[in-house]
């Protein structure tokens, strides 16, 4: 397995460690000098250029969140004057402003680095044909594959999204060996390569590099089945550079974050402190080689862990599990933190049922309880009440010994709660505080 | 003689059975025998329709999860001790009774048997002369 940048890849974690604190030291003194608004924060805490010394002083420093940057809007947060900037993207915020991100020509430079690292993690080379189905445009998902594409050499086809049946021709025409798009749209072509009756054989598909949404473990299989590729969860945010903030390698057992570029954390999103080694919370990144909008301690909102062992792949750069939800989501029942991604992969291991659910959290005599609301599948409805009632209970000492809560399971009516299609409503806290 | 039983999820919800019955009021199907069997959560509702086919169409449509299970029925006279004898032919060849029900209808009894063995319990019920309905005859009911 090839490694793009071996020095920094798979660098001692020692000297990495100072690597990370010396520029995280120059980030520091950047941003306090140069973005008011940082130079505000750190003042009211009391805090000085010169108190950031090692990677180890990074929690005294104040978080960043999304309305920070709205707050901001455009470019308030921005590091450098205009003139050094040579690009913006912005992604689109489903609520207010869009978050506007802004890159000098070194930030651009770091971009397809770390873009080069996430498509030789996923076995990418300068022989590789690479069909990039991200949009194109003020989304960080087209250009970012396409710089990295052409940084490792390989033929880049910037197909950008839609029209499928172009996109189907083109893969056959041009034999690309490396699809990069959503995982849902990866299922799509799926779909439309079987209603068009083309033949897996003519088609040179290898490996697809799939981000920008979550997606199970069970997308994963079902892409790699039928389109006979490696599938490979790619992992990044606008706000911290947009793609090859993490990758998957061959192995597919997490994601390599490039952490000499993006540190990262994991906090209680409750709490605000750091976790130890292997805890699920929430995802924080401070940009620490970033000019144009350097971040300090990011909150992502997004809920993962970090494993620091080495990788079987070589590489010594931490690994994130693939995210588990948001934080916006977590629940806390009976002081026990819950997510409801949690339910939805129990669910979607069982084949009897669909993974229509609703979860009802409600105190009752000062205690919190906690119904799952569960579409009978018509595929599996049995006239039996024997047996409609082991499914229930099959579903609920599933959750049970997953979650370690108690649950009680009801099966409902097809078709009786909302479609995830947009924002369902999975979750229904009727609890009062 | 298999008969074409329609059984419906139902949650317990009020109003639910109204509008199964009105969508098979609606499109003239007609319920020779109806049997509930519930939980405190859900229940499923069985029925002989005149035309099963039609009638889970018409559900389905109306997005209720819908079966059709396989059933026999016997006509027997109205009597408990006859109704006896098929349970205990059904148990002297090891075929075991998922669920039942019966109406009546004058003198005479209609048996609704659902078992783990369709093929076999029909043998059974022959060898021992009993009177099977045939679905068309039962549907007219």
């Amino acid at each position: 397995m090839e490694i793009w940048n071996r020095h920094f890849e798979c660098m001692d974690r020692e000297e990495l460690r100072k690597v990370q604190g010396e520029r995280l030291r120059e980030t520091v003194e950047r941003v306090y000098f140069n973005v008011p608004y940082y130079r505000q924060k750190m003042q009211e805490a009391n805090l000085g250029p010169e108190s950031i010394r090692t990677i180890d002083d990074l929690h005294k420093l104040p978080f960043t969140t999304k309305q920070d940057l709205r707050d901001n809007y455009p470019f308030g947060l921005f590091a450098v004057p205009m003139s050094e900037i040579v690009r913006v993207h912005a992604s689109s915020g489903t609520t207010g402003k869009p978050t506007v991100v802004g890159y000098t020509r070194r930030d651009i430079a770091t971009w397809s680095e770390v873009m080069a690292r996430t498509l030789t993690c996923a076995g990418a080379d300068r022989n590789d044909f690479i069909h990039i189905a991200y949009g194109y445009g003020l989304f960080t998902g087209g250009l970012g594959l396409h710089y990295g594409g052409e940084k490792i050499g390989a033929s880049v086809i910037p197909v950008s999204g839609g029209n499928t049946m172009r996109q189907l021709q083109l893969l056959v025409d041009f034999g690309s060996t490396v699809l990069a798009c959503t995982p849902s749209y990866a299922l799509f072509i799926a779909e439309a390569i079987e209603e068009a009756k083309i033949n897996r054989d003519d088609l040179k598909l290898r490996v697809g590099v799939f981000g920008a949404e979550p997606w199970t473990e069970n997308m994963r299989r079902e892409i790699e089945d039928k389109l006979r590729i490696k599938a490979i969860d790619i992992y990044g945010l606008s706000e911290v550079i947009g793609p090859g903030v993490a990758s998957e390698c061959l192995v597919q057992n997490g994601l390599h974050v490039n952490e000499d570029h993006f540190y990262p954390e994991i906090i209680d999103p409750k709490t605000l402190e750091v976790l130890p080694e292997g805890q699920i919370g929430e995802l924080v990144f401070t940009t620490i080689t970033k000019e144009g909008l350097p971040l300090i301690r990011y909150r992502t909102r997004d809920l993962t862990r970090l494993n620091y062992e080495k990788c079987r792949c070589g590489r010594t750069l931490v690994r994130m599990e693939k995210c588990l939800g948001r934080s916006d989501d977590m629940l806390i029942i009976r002081g026990v933190n819950l997510f409801p991604s949690q339910v939805e992969s129990v669910l979607l291991e069982m084949s009897e049922i669909k993974p229509h659910y609703l979860l009802i959290v409600d105190r009752v005599n000062n205690l919190d309880t906690l119904e799952l609301q569960v579409e009978v599948d018509e595929a599996f409805f049995m006239d039996k009440i024997s047996q409609l009632e082991s499914l229930r209970q099959k579903i609920q000492s599933n959750l049970e010994s997953a979650l370690g809560l108690g649950i009680k399971v009801n099966l409902v009516e097809p078709k009786t709660i909302e479609r995830s299609e947009g924002k369902a409503t999975r979750v229904i806290d009727r609890r009062k505080y | 003689m298999i008969i074409h039983q329609l059984s419906v999820f139902l949650e317990n919800k009020s109003g639910r059975l109204t509008e199964v019955l009105e969508a098979l009021g609606g499109e003239n199907i007609r319920i020779t025998a109806l049997s509930v069997a519930d939980t405190s959560e859900f229940g499923i509702l069985r029925m002989i329709v005149s035309d099963p086919q039609k009638a889970r169409e018409v559900l389905k449509s109306r997005q209720f999860t819908v079966n059709l299970t396989e059933v026999i029925s016997i006509m027997a006279p109205n009597e408990a001790k006859y109704y006896a004898m098929v349970l205990k032919v059904m148990s002297d060849r090891d075929i075991s009774i998922e669920y039942t029900y019966a109406f009546s209808v004058g003198d005479k009894s209609v048996i609704i048997l659902r078992c783990s063995n369709t093929e076999e319990a029909i043998k059974a019920l022959k060898e021992h002369e009993m009177e099977l309905i045939r679905a068309s005859d039962l549907y007219k009911i």
